[in-house]
């Protein structure tokens, strides 16, 4: 049978209107550096600049911290819970209104096709929104006090550093339960995808959102650095690497600063040979390859039942060789560009590692553009435990196969990393499952699925994946204090 | 407590040195650790003076070592799957048990609570109640915590979505150093209901209760490694319990009260592992013991649990 060929069906650019240079949002406000350089964001499909960015000095970041202070003490700290509620509903609806503006920015600044820009990163960061909204004036339910009697308290300023990956969404996991509970924010988003963030300092000066509630600073590591360790934050809030993650850890011992960490992690996704196998496929091909393997917790692991493996490689091989690879700006993309030179080495290094300790390598028959940073969809195969691409977070398009004979050399394969954060089962065994995420230490488990989030649903890690929780009741915890403090 | 105190265990007198009515030589006790359900001496050999709060000689306590830490930590992990694993009904009723054999040892107990404490018998029997009333209540949370603090999801899609607290680990624990025995019962406690396994660093100049505790413990249904205690220098044995790779949290109360004991290099020690920290009561740097008489909230609970978020599709 002929392929099936697509025609192209590309998303206009004429929704967005990208400024050529941009300031850092404080105070409410777009303003010029004090002592800061810039950069420029590229797009990685086409190693075109998008536009130049400010990277915020120290006395940036001091100012961003003070106007957050100031709102956090006066109009913010004063506002009843159901007033606070009603701004997080506006910004909500803002975008919703503007989810195409947002959808094709993500698209062009971070290289993820327009399919998960529209699909996945702007309704949920919206819903995060819509959910936490509700929250800001029913603390008093959340169970939050533990029994000590006190009410939940906001902890003051919280400073925010957030990766490429999901930028809008990220920055709304972060944002919508630190103003639910009445805290103000300095946010940092990342140096390679900054632009998101600017559109979202625009979506709070039409909400009217009072100024110094949320302040986006743009900068480099150095930038995120310095306000991790700025005296006048309350609270950090950080999802990236685990390097850095334990870097904040240390930098905040021995102070009264908390910590929300959401990190690293190799995700097992573990199909039984009862599985129902074309469905698991799905489920394998959605954990490791949306969004290009760029996901925490990603199925990076897939350990198979050994009577099936061959099957399932096989059939995984077949369904690979469909994926549309390619214009992140096309409609019909599955996989988009690599974020950054940066991690294309790093996807390339690590996969020429698991090359030579022995694994086979499989790349799926697709050709990629030439601007741009691109890398095929990867499958190792022979990947024992002791192989760098089974321990390492590769953060890119690249799974590792491994086997097993019985759900109990499962669960030691799958817990045998130092993250925990996510798991996948694939069984048609209903008490298989529920053993199963009994023994898998693991902050989130799909059983039968995989890569769903929702605002209502905590995420976050076992190990060295972090501490704290997002979403949901839980996520709240990370945002008060009852003043027990032990 | 005096030489003769000891005695006998059913009579809390502070009764005079030997007498001629009395010719009895007293059977004194060996005060070792406790690790994996046995009482070694430490591996070190060594031991070192304990003294009551008038400065009298009670007894040489075992001097704990960084192998005797690694000892523990090795005990305590073994014995977590199967206590993580236990129903929470079966925990429960474990640490009620413990609740049980303390309170046929209370005399015991309160002689060596007032003699470590420097308390009236009267308040150390009030000591030894709240310490017993703590164990209670902890046990009572076992097959509570998950329907509080868990819960369903209301996702927006076909997809059956629960949460649930499951034990982080291995937690280590400084004890209090002041409050020998009930301060020791309200950090260990809430470690193990949950079903983590734990690794405490016991008063370092009032060990003697714990280790009576202990002995209840060997008797009870604890199974072994559950709750493994080291005595000796907390400055000494706390920093290879921080930096340990196999330990998931570290309870700092022992902090507090402790000159040589550094809080924040115990804290940036566990970070290497991204260890879960509960950090001392106080402001900024300080560390103060608190009151360990009140009732206790969720948060010593919450500090060694994880949540668990499991998804499944819904579908006909």
């Amino acid at each position: 049978m002929a392929k099936f060929e697509y025609a192209p069906a590309p998303e206009s650019r004429a929704v967005v209107s990208i400024r050529p240079s941009n300031g850092l949002f404080i105070g409410g406000e777009f303003v010029e550096s004090i002592d800061g350089a810039s950069f420029k964001t590229i797009n990685p499909a086409s190693e075109e600049v998008l536009a130049e960015v400010t990277e915020a000095g120290e006395a940036d970041i001091d100012s961003a911290v003070r106007a957050a202070r100031k709102a956090f003490e006066g109009s913010w700290g004063g506002l009843p819970g159901a007033e606070r509620g009603k701004y997080l509903f506006r910004i909500a609806r803002l975008l919703q209104e503007r989810a195409r503006e947002f959808g094709v920015l993500e698209t062009l600044d971070n290289g993820k096709p327009i399919k998960e820009s529209r699909d996945v990163d702007i309704p949920l960061a919206a819903a995060h929104f819509f959910y936490h909204a509700g929250w800001a004036d029913k603390l008093e339910h959340a169970g939050l006090s533990g029994g000590s009697g006190r009410s939940p308290k906001p902890l003051g300023v919280v400073g925010q550093v957030i990766p490429w990956n999901f930028p809008l969404l990220m920055l709304s996991w972060k944002i919508a339960p630190a103003l639910a509970a009445g805290n103000t924010v300095v946010l940092k988003p990342s140096k390679t995808t900054p632009l998101t963030a600017l559109l979202f300092a625009e979506v709070c000066q039409q909400a009217d959102l009072p100024a110094g509630v949320v302040n986006i600073l743009t900068g480099t590591g150095r930038t995120g650095a310095h306000l991790i360790r700025h005296p006048g934050v309350d609270k950090i809030a950080f999802t990236g690497s685990t390097e850095v993650g334990k870097d904040i850890a240390r930098s905040i011992a021995g102070t009264r600063k908390r910590a929300t960490l959401e990190l690293g992690g190799k995700a097992a996704n573990i199909v039984f040979d009862d599985a129902a196998i074309d469905e698991a496929v799905e489920g394998i091909v959605n954990g490791i390859f949306f969004n290009q393997g760029h996901v925490c917790c990603a199925g990076s692991r897939l350990l198979v039942q050994e009577n099936v493996a061959d099957d399932v490689i096989m059939r995984l091989k077949r369904r690979l060789g469909t994926l549309r690879v390619g214009d992140p700006m096309d409609k019909n993309t599955d996989v988009g560009a690599i974020n950054s030179a940066a991690q294309l080495a790093r996807i390339r290094e690590l996969s020429d590692i698991g090359e030579s300790e022995g694994a086979t390598r499989w790349t799926a028959p697709c050709v990629l553009p030439e601007r741009g940073f691109w890398f095929a969809p990867t499958v190792f195969t022979e990947v024992s435990q002791s192989h760098r691409i089974a321990q390492e977070e590769v953060f890119g398009p690249v799974l590792s196969v491994l086997t097993f004979r019985t759900p109990q050399e499962a669960v030691a394969k799958a817990n045998n990393t130092p993250y925990g954060l996510s798991a996948g089962i694939w069984t048609e065994k209903g008490s298989r499952i529920l053993w199963m995420a009994d023994q898998l230490r693991a902050g989130v488990v799909w059983a039968n699925t995989f890569n769903r989030f929702d605002p209502t649903s905590p995420f976050g890690g076992y190990k060295e994946s972090g501490y704290g929780r997002e979403g949901g009741r839980h996520g709240l915890e990370g945002y008060v204090t009852t003043g027990a403090d032990q | 407590m005096s030489p003769a105190a000891r005695r006998t265990v059913t009579t809390p007198s502070t009764a005079a040195p030997n007498t001629v009515a009395d010719p009895r030589i007293e059977v004194r006790k060996t005060y070792k650790l406790y690790i994996d359900g046995a009482f070694p001496r430490s591996e070190s050999g060594r031991t070192y003076e304990v003294r009551d709060s008038h400065d009298r000689f009670l007894a040489n306590a075992a001097m704990g070592s960084r192998k005797d830490a690694r000892d523990a930590v090795v005990a305590a992990r073994g014995a977590f799957g199967k206590w993580a694993g236990a129903t929470a009904y079966n925990r429960g009723q474990v640490l009620y048990r413990v609740a049980e054999l303390m309170e046929g040892r209370r005399a015991q107990f309160a002689i060596e609570v007032a003699a470590a404490e420097g308390l009236t018998t009267a308040r150390a029997d009030t000591v030894v109640s709240q310490a017993i009333d703590r164990w209670v209540w902890y046990a009572g949370w076992s097959d509570k915590l998950a329907q509080v603090l868990g819960g369903v999801n209301p996702v927006a899609g076909p997809y059956f979505n629960i949460s649930a607290p499951e034990p982080t680990g291995v937690v280590a624990a400084l004890a209090p150093q002041r409050s020998s025995l009930l301060g020791l019962v309200s950090v260990l406690a809430p470690i193990v209901v949950s079903g983590n396994t734990a690794v405490v660093l016991t008063s370092e100049n009032r060990p003697l209760p714990a280790v009576t505790l202990c002995e209840v413990l060997a008797t009870s249904d604890v199974p072994a490694g559950v709750i493994n205690v080291i005595t000796g220098r907390t400055a000494e044995v706390a920093p290879w319990l921080a930096t340990h790779q196999d330990v998931n949290a570290i309870d700092l109360a022992g902090a507090a009260e402790s000159d040589d004991v550094v809080w924040a290099e115990l804290e940036r020690a566990g970070a290497e592992n991204l260890k879960r920290v509960l950090r001392p009561a106080g402001a900024g740097t300080d560390a103060v013991e608190p009151d360990w008489s009140r009732t206790p909230d969720l948060t010593r609970l919450k500090a060694y649990l994880e949540t668990k978020t499991v998804w499944h599709p819904k579908g006909r």
